[in-house]
């Protein structure tokens, strides 16, 4: 019943929005009933598509296996919260997923849009339509959810026990939603082609729009990122996989976008580079897509092959790319864009970011298409593995992150104060070594890396405390915190995940045993005793849980719990780590194998410092929504 | 000057970017390339096979772990030593990633086989040239 009533609406809402784009041409001489068309249709898309989307929530709740993508991701033993977020699980759910939050952008840019140009607007709203168009088509087409099963089943097959898991609820939403926010950007960025102008405000109107998608992509890649590290087992946080390079890439783009938009909104400059940038940033989200759901990579996510599905992305990939690049050769040099300014100053600092941040990119691309490629024309089998990324991620990420530290302090010095401006260079390097060379020395024998990492977050958190305290003193008032709190929180937020990341990469301790139930193991000042084992019953699983009692010089520390489950429906063993989270360190143990009845092989992980990773992201995040709210003056700004 | 100095630091850059990219590639082989000879020599590598029923060899007091793998139409014994994937099992596919010993044994170092009991790598079932019966035989054999 709610699968009809859901196939119906997502009919409904293709035909909506085609009509809303055939009608420009149409409805041409009319502009007054035009404008009124494509609004309404671009704010009615959105109930339609979540309508429909929660028919399809329902019939999981309500076991409707006589869908074809039910019965393969669902189980009537499943609890309902597991029933709901199996919804976006599958191939299928989450390209409804990706059409209801594109739907989504698409309301609120229509929305939030009525300071642009009549004209202007119309164009844009269009262009989100015309996607909105493409992806509907892929999902009635190539991945209809509402498909009917041939013959009922009884039971459903279930949802794989890796995705059954609170981290599974939310990161693919907000995943998407960074995705997709980009879809905006990148309309947008068109348009201005199209116009042959990027005009200050609109870079103003747009930035908040690019630090939103940022902020989500950031949130989406951090929860997959702690997902990975508590249900995988391996202790590991980011593993280099083709999946997390897609989502990676964007990132790094998106960060170069609302650098170069902040040089388009104050100098009028970089304007055909970030339109570049913007087109980039999306196709590489609809690259990830293809990837990751084409069933083209060895990886968890892949559960679906179909050639059709990578196909249909990959020609309506080609054809955004192809189009948009087009549009942009045939306006690009007509529009006003000055590229003049000195050696040594903001643009040319931002413009270093921008460079290195898409150095990066085409690392990662390298790696993750390189293979794909001859393995395509079938010359050889290959894979890139963890080493080349950090080899090469070594050099082009640490004068970044330095830059993160020095951009923010370099306005103060702009006005030819060379002298001074050297004077504090020494000053503040002869400081940060200081406390490199002290944190270094706390911090049992310390490698070349992890003084590294030390001195990007000492150099980064000085700077950005100088800044603070030169602009109170030019200020006196605190009043600026607000409009600079963004940048200062965003920046902190990478200097946080720098420190955690190497001193988790260099100073972890990582042991395998086999252990005996009452013996200890020793790792470093913790004593492990494997106390007890006992088996137990979960709603669609049985699991033998072991209890580990920590004790830290001499005194009871925590108390860990590592499972082993078996999954009924699917007969599938899974490993849940014991963890004991603290903010200097986490405890980790899971089960291995058995090696006899009380005997099992154990992973014992020490990781110092790992929640600085998700924190820093974290930080990133109210970084980026305080930059929206705490629009930034700009005649402070100037400096 | 100033160009020309660029330049060769750029190209220079881009010379050791290459060097790093094709040292760390990691080739794979099936079984029957292997015996064949087809090894990419001195380097850590990755192959891919069936575990063999009845071929699991394992120690006391260790989580040292013979074994071997099929293409079916060539074998290659492999030993490993350190904690094993949920999804490991006989009749299971699986790829490693290790070096060839001097008696021609496969020392793995990582073992890999993935969260779905009818996933095959691409790779294996390229190689292996499997058809739709023959994965549906080997997924059964392991319920």
């Amino acid at each position: 019943m709610f699968a009809y009533i859901g196939y119906f609406l997502i009919l409904l809402a293709l035909l909506n929005i085609t009509l809303m784009v055939i009608s420009r041409p149409l409805l041409a001489g009319q502009k007054s009933e035009y404008d009124s068309l494509i609004l309404s249709t671009s704010k009615l898309q959105f109930p339609l598509v979540l309508s429909s989307f929660v028919c399809l929530a329902v019939s999981f709740v309500l076991d409707d296996f006589s869908l074809r993508y039910i019965s393969s991701n669902s189980n009537s033993a499943l609890p309902y919260y597991y029933k709901i977020s199996a919804t976006w699980a599958g191939h299928e759910g989450s390209m409804l997923l990706w059409c209801l939050i594109l739907s989504l952008w698409m309301f609120l840019a229509s929305v939030y849009s009525k300071t642009l140009d009549p004209d202007f607007r119309r164009t844009f709203l269009t262009i989100m339509g015309l996607l909105n168009i493409g992806f509907l088509a892929f999902l009635v087409f190539t991945s209809n959810p509402f498909e009917r099963n041939l013959s009922v089943p009884i039971d459903g097959k279930d949802l794989n026990p890796l995705l059954q898991d609170f981290g599974l609820i939310i990161h693919p939403p907000m995943l998407y939603m960074g995705y997709v926010g980009l879809s905006v950007v990148f309309a947008f960025a068109l348009t201005c082609c199209i116009y042959q102008e990027f005009k200050k405000e609109w870079a103003r109107w747009i930035r908040p729009w690019a630090l939103m998608s940022w902020a989500f992509l950031t949130l989406g890649i951090a929860l997959g990122s702690w997902w990975a590290y508590y249900e995988l087992g391996w202790g590991g946080w980011w593993f280099w996989d083709p999946v997390e390079n897609a989502s990676f890439m964007p990132w790094l783009v998106t960060t170069a976008l609302i650098h170069s938009l902040i040089i388009c909104e104050q100098k009028s400059m970089f304007k055909n580079w970030t339109i570049i940038l913007a087109i980039f940033a999306f196709t590489l989200s609809i690259l990830g897509t293809f990837l990751v759901r084409s069933g083209i990579l060895i990886s968890v996510h892949s559960f679906a092959n179909d050639p059709a599905r990578g196909a249909f992305i990959l020609i309506f990939l080609a054809l955004i790319l192809g189009i948009s690049l087009m549009i942009y050769m045939r306006n690009s040099s007509k529009m006003h864009d000055p590229f003049s300014f000195k050696l040594v100053s903001k643009e040319s600092f931002f413009l270093i970011n921008n460079i290195l941040l898409v150095t990066a990119t085409f690392t990662i691309l390298l790696g993750t298409i390189y293979p794909l490629v001859l393995d395509l024309l079938g010359l050889e089998k290959i894979s890139v593995g963890t080493p080349y990324y950090n080899a090469v991620f070594l050099p082009i990420m640490t004068p970044l992150v330095l830059l993160a530290g020095y951009i923010p302090i370099y306005v103060f010095f702009r006005n030819n104060q060379n002298q001074k401006l050297i004077t504090y260079f020494f000053i503040s390097i002869f400081i940060v070594a200081l406390f490199t060379l002290i944190s270094g020395f706390i911090t049992s024998s310390p490698n070349i890396f992890v003084l590294l990492g030390l001195f990007i977050f000492f150099w980064i958190s000085i700077n950005l405390t100088f800044f603070i305290y030169r602009r109170y003193k030019d200020l006196r008032s605190f009043n600026f915190l607000l409009k600079n709190s963004g940048m200062l929180l965003a920046h902190f937020g990478l200097a946080v995940f720098v420190l955690g990341a190497t001193i988790v990469e260099n100073k972890k301790i990582e042991r395998e045993e086999i252990i005996q139930l009452g013996d200890t193991v020793k790792l470093k000042d913790y004593e492990f005793t494997f106390s007890d084992l006992e088996e137990f019953e979960g709603p669609n699983y049985k699991s033998v849980r072991a209890e580990f009692i920590v004790v830290k010089d001499g005194s009871p520390e925590s108390v860990l719990y590592p499972e082993k489950r078996l999954y009924f429906s699917s007969d599938m063993p899974m490993t849940e780590a014991g963890i004991s989270p603290g903010f200097t360190r986490d405890l980790y143990i899971t089960l291995g194998n058995v090696v006899s009845d009380t005997k099992w092989s154990v992973r014992i992980y020490h990781k110092p410092l790992i929640r600085l990773i998700w924190l820093g992201a974290l930080l990133m995040v109210i970084g980026a929504i305080l930059s929206i709210i705490f629009r930034r003056n700009e005649k402070l700004a100037r400096g | 000057m100033f160009v020309s100095t660029i330049l060769i630091l750029i190209s220079l850059l881009f010379v050791l970017f290459i060097q790093t990219f094709s040292d760390n590639l990691l080739f794979y082989r099936s079984p029957t390339q292997i015996k064949a000879g087809n090894i990419p020599d001195g380097y850590v590598f990755r192959v891919g096979g069936v575990v063999l029923e009845n071929s699991i060899v394992r120690y006391e007091e260790t989580t040292k772990i013979d074994f071997i793998i099929t293409d079916f139409s060539n074998d290659l014994n492999i030993t490993y030593t350190g904690i094993l994937p949920d999804l490991f099992r006989e009749g299971q596919g699986v790829v490693m990633r290790g070096k060839i010993n001097n008696d021609g044994i496969f020392v793995a170092e990582e073992v890999l086989a993935k969260h779905d009991e009818t996933y095959m790598p691409p790779e294996l079932t390229d190689s292996l040239q499997i058809n739709e019966s023959e994965i549906e035989r080997t997924s059964k054999s392991i319920r």
